[in-house]
């Protein structure tokens, strides 16, 4: 965790969009590492392949079509401070209302979880609940991620390869 | 391209473990962690170091740009054929219990193909999204 706080503000400070790229790669590996320690191997197994690896591998790539070090800041940012210190306090204060870390009677162990964990070898075969959950009982939802990947992927293509055909009928034009 | 030999002879070697890993992490989601889109990131995380050591043509000779744009709707498309299956056979959307004779057997299944579809569209995607950058890049 103090690792982590110390990461982001070495993200804040840095100002090679590199070594942002690298201090994020950084934080998205502690982030994992945590999420181990919290049990949630899945989330942690997503969190190294995706945040720590091909992320890193995609704003690198980005960063090699742009150029790489960040402007100063424009103009004085009290107003922004000022309003992220109140998000901030009000979401701390707003943590009160939580029921205590890893307490049995939260409000989302009490929903639909217990029936998932009891029935879930008897209705799918599956015996890691993540898995049936993600992919059956919530089959919906994962169908909707799917797409939002899907239509993610299609865009980014579109948007790097059209920006190319035009730049090169500007240049065909100009040479005529 | 590289021409440091320990890397590219390390890269020869850990090339099908990655895979190997992918395809572990893919089978063996029903009883460890891991799933399609885990798998499918490791997926391509193999073409893009491939393509980072031995270039960009050796990737695109084992994943053809093609295919690899192909697999993205095609992942999408497994995923909403299996809930249609269900829907065919007399259930609601995505309900796999009637893909089998035995209903759980059928979630099994279910579950196997929609993980399967995952991984299809995740690896694809993030390959050709690699693939538009480096093309981009020249």
């Amino acid at each position: 965790m103090t690792l982590l706080a110390v990461v982001t503000v070495a993200i804040i400070y840095q100002r090679s969009l590199f070594g942002v790229v690298i201090l994020a790669s950084m934080y998205s590996f502690l982030m994992a590492t945590l999420l181990v320690v919290l049990d949630a191997v899945d989330v942690a197994m997503t969190e190294a392949s995706v945040g720590a690896g091909v992320s890193t591998v995609f704003l690198l790539a980005a960063l090699h079509l742009i150029k790489t070090t960040e402007m100063g800041p424009i103009r004085r940012h009290t107003v922004p401070l000022l309003v992220a210190i109140g998000t901030g306090a009000v979401l701390v204060w707003g943590t009160n209302l939580l029921p205590p870390f890893g307490s049995p009677d939260g409000v989302i162990h009490g929903h639909v979880a217990p029936r998932y964990i009891a029935d879930t070898i008897r209705e799918t075969n599956v015996p890691n609940v993540v898995t049936s959950v993600l992919a059956d009982y919530r089959g919906y939802d994962t169908l909707g991620e799917t797409t939002v990947i899907f239509t993610a992927g299609i865009g980014v293509m579109l948007l790097l390869r059209g920006g190319r055909r035009r730049g090169r009928a500007a240049e065909e034009k100009a040479s005529k | 391209m590289s021409l440091d030999p320990i890397l590219r002879v390390g890269t020869k070697l850990i090339l099908p473990f990655i895979l190997l890993f992918a395809l572990y992490v893919q089978f063996h989601g029903d009883y460890g962690p891991g799933g399609g889109f885990q798998a499918g990131v490791i997926t391509a995380g193999m073409v893009v170091l491939l393509a980072i050591i031995f270039g960009l043509k050796a990737a695109q000779r084992i994943a053809p740009k093609g295919l690899v744009e192909r697999m993205i709707p095609l992942g999408v498309l497994i995923y909403a054929g299996t809930g249609v299956a269900g829907l065919i056979m007399g259930q609601n959307f995505l309900d796999y219990s009637v893909l089998a004779h035995d209903p759980s057997h059928g979630h099994e299944l279910g579950i196997f193909l929609v993980e399967a579809g995952v991984l299809v569209t995740v690896s694809g995607t993030m390959t050709a999204l690699f693939y538009a950058f480096v093309e981009r890049g020249r």
